[in-house]
């Protein structure tokens, strides 16, 4: 089947070159014990504790950006959601729908990368599924992933846990995926170095919740960015979110692609990064253990939960100035002078 | 982050701010109408308003060119997608804004037009090379700074023969809409708001230059500082505009003199002359019909006017009756003062222009002061 440059309707059929595809493309990538029972369903020992579910769908574009591809990102942000509870992830499901035409080599890679990332990640992709579509009826390539995991004892986050005074912790730079993204964008062809942050959070997280365990909220403010997750916690825990626009850490060079096009950082996309809301005597704690790991090296305090103008975010402006950071009103489109 | 964080610095500001409350005369008040929709949205973003003394007011002005465009232009422009199947291309603030029937180019696109979301005409006319056989129009709006680069694109396909691609024209001028502000006859003068000086445009000034403000201080008697739009440039340019009022000087003066000369760019300003010609009037949304306020291409160029090249059929602009946006893009009405504002009209669902774009005054009350402004009309209503 190596002679065959790209996926045909064959693929998914269910036949003989299906059956070669997983076994040549995502089981030599993935390889592991339980992935190796070749069965629909896998089998597992049950775990202690209780379990977490989630699932994503990545639909990238393009498929390979700085930084990373859909490969990894799919790894990535499955992972990510089974972290912001808390939890350990154990297993990952990744199912694929493919347009008729992709090229094979570039599957490969993404195969291969996917399986780098949870090999690096210490957790096993153990169960998948491949679906062809006719060419036009797809773009390119669609991950599905699906992750559980297991929340330590005593660990419980939600807004229902989030309190006036305590403090919210930002693990790094925003905007970097998004405009990463943009930047790479065919018709955006302006030259950046910038690239995306798409890593895996379960370490930093397992460092946080054991230096802090009862840790009120977790979340990574992906689609939307930091101003849907702050706008999310403030109206779900009725509360109010002051923070300061001087320490929301931005890169340099996100900071003028964002001015060039007219953006905002905080309503763009990260891939690698967290939210965490804590009470305000372990704040200097979590900050400390982020900060001595890399993907939290970045890390700042950037406001606290208040008990007034609830439902709101409202941030202490560069200059000194007030405003609210508002969800965004459908897709951020770029203004034209 | 050179050039940026340089003019947003919280230090520097304060220093202006200390400034501005030493100089401002507490016996009288000051306001400033900033026209561009980039001021409007600097000050709103920043937060310039909490660093003022109460007696420092920005009136927020007209110069949003998505705001302004006609509901029947983008009727328009949809039709030529739509019924003429041409490749629409759009800059991406123009996508959202609602035509008649609530119909957006992004929806217009979703029912099956080809409307492309372009970052420049370099882009549409790639598009155009790329599509031979269809027609390629691109819809042209702006102030005088979107302008040369719409003329280039028509010289470029000229020269290359490119005899697919045509603009749909929409261009605006800005002295002429604040000479209109200035005039607004059928505003009840003893209800207008009395305007104390300018916070003169920083793009567009970049290629007209400060000369065609000159009027303003001659004719007019009001001050004007032309201003960048970093906050702090917002900042300086007012305690300019408070020196002038309180030493009770009139002049055009330059705060933005980094980029800004006083002939502006003579290159840009030849290209458009040789492509464009002014027009009569031009209807702009909230202000009406405007005299000698746009351009259209000159009838060398015909080919390249999608106006011309298309039979458009003729529409009206219906606006909502108690949208107060007319007012407000005068200066005459804040957005506290419409009984639409958060009651039927936000940015998700724009009623009036102001509402349409992130530069427009009511999108920048929404989105950045919310609350004070629906509490403050929440107290109107129980005093009424």
């Amino acid at each position: 089947m190596h002679r065959r440059e790209r996926i045909e309707m064959p693929h998914g059929g269910g036949g003989r070159m299906t059956s070669a595809l997983i076994r040549d493309v995502f089981h030599r990538h993935f390889a592991n014990p339980l992935l190796d029972q070749g069965h629909d369903a896998t089998v597992m020992e049950r775990p202690a504790g209780r379990i977490v579910m989630t699932t994503d769908a990545h639909i990238v574009s393009p498929l390979f950006f700085p930084g990373g591809d859909i490969g990894s990102l799919s790894v990535h942000g499955t992972l990510n959601d089974v972290a912001m509870a808390g939890a350990v992830p154990t297993a990952l499901s990744a199912a694929f729908i493919i347009e008729e035409g992709f090229p094979l080599s570039d599957l490969t890679r993404i195969a291969a990368s996917m399986g780098d990332a949870a090999r690096a990640a210490g957790v096993p992709i153990v169960t998948g599924d491949t679906k062809v579509v006719e060419k036009g009826k797809g773009d390119g390539l669609f991950i599905t992933t699906a992750g559980i995991g297991v929340v330590p004892d005593g660990v419980d986050i939600g807004t229902h846990r989030v309190r006036p005074g305590q403090q919210i912790i930002l693990s790094g730079t925003i905007g970097d995926h998004g405009v990463a993204i943009l930047a790479h964008r065919q018709n955006l062809s302006f030259e950046t170095s910038i690239v995306s942050d798409s890593q895996a959070l379960h370490h930093l997280v397992a460092q946080i919740v054991a230096t802090a365990p009862t840790i009120a909220m977790l979340r990574d403010p992906t689609r939307g960015g930091l101003s849907a997750t702050l706008n999310e916690i403030a109206s779900d825990a009725g509360v109010g979110i002051h923070i300061d626009e001087c320490k929301v850490p931005v890169k340099p060079e996100v900071a003028s692609a964002c001015e060039l096009l007219g953006l905002d950082p905080v309503h763009i996309a990260n891939e690698g990064k967290l939210v965490a809301i804590c009470d305000p005597q372990d704040a200097d704690a979590v900050l400390s253990v982020m900060r001595a790991r890399p993907e939290g090296a970045d890390a700042a305090i950037i406001g606290e939960v208040r008990a007034d103008t609830a439902g709101l975010v409202e941030m202490q402006t560069a200059i000194g100035g007030r405003r609210v950071i508002d969800w965004l009103s459908g897709e951020q489109l770029p203004r034209i002078c | 982050m050179k050039y940026i964080e340089e003019f947003r610095s919280r230090e520097l500001a304060s220093g202006i701010a200390r400034a501005i409350a030493q100089e401002a005369d507490p016996a009288r008040t000051y306001n400033f109408m900033e026209f561009c929709g980039g001021h409007t949205h600097a000050i709103f973003r920043y937060g310039v308003q909490d660093l003022m003394p109460s007696n420092v007011h920005f009136v927020h002005g007209p110069g949003c060119p998505v705001c302004i465009l006609p509901i029947r232009r983008l009727d328009d422009a949809i039709e030529l997608a739509e019924r003429h199947g041409a490749i629409l291309c759009s800059y991406a603030d123009m996508m959202r804004v609602p035509g008649s029937g609530r119909r957006s180019l992004l929806r217009a696109r979703a029912d099956g037009a080809d409307v492309r979301m372009v970052y420049s005409t370099l882009d549409a006319l790639e598009i155009a090379r790329a599509n031979p056989d269809r027609e390629v129009v691109f819809l042209a709006i702006g102030f005088e700074t979107t302008t040369p680069p719409t003329a280039m694109a028509i010289e470029t396909a000229r020269t290359e023969g490119l005899t697919n691609f045509s603009v749909f024209v929409n261009h605006v001028l800005t002295p002429a809409a604040i000479r209109h502000i200035l005039d607004a006859p059928e505003i009840d003068p003893e209800q207008a708001v009395r305007l104390d000086g300018f916070l003169g445009p920083s793009h567009v000034s970049s290629v007209i230059g400060s000369r065609p403000y000159e009027f303003l201080a001659r004719t007019y008697g009001k001050p004007v500082v032309i201003a960048g739009f970093e906050p702090l440039d917002v900042m300086q340019s007012t305690l300019m505009l408070i020196r002038q009022v309180n030493e009770g000087r009139v002049d055009v003066e330059n705060e933005y003199s980094r980029v800004v000369t006083r002939e502006g760019n003579v290159k840009a300003q030849a290209l458009v002359d040789r492509l464009f010609e002014v027009r009569d009037d031009f209807e702009w949304r909230g202000l009406g019909s405007v005299p000698a306020s746009a351009i259209r291409l000159r009838d060398e160029y015909a080919a390249f006017d999608a106006e011309r090249r298309f039979a458009l059929t003729p529409k009206q602009s219906r606006e909502a009756k108690s949208c107060e946006c007319p007012a407000i893009l005068r200066g005459v009405k804040k957005p506290a003062d419409c009984k639409l504002f958060g009651n039927g009209c936000t940015p998700e669902n724009p009623v009036g222009s102001c509402m349409v774009s992130s530069e427009g005054a009511c999108a920048a009350y929404w989105t950045y002061r919310r609350a004070e402004t629906l509490a403050e009309i929440a107290r109107r209503k129980q005093a009424a």
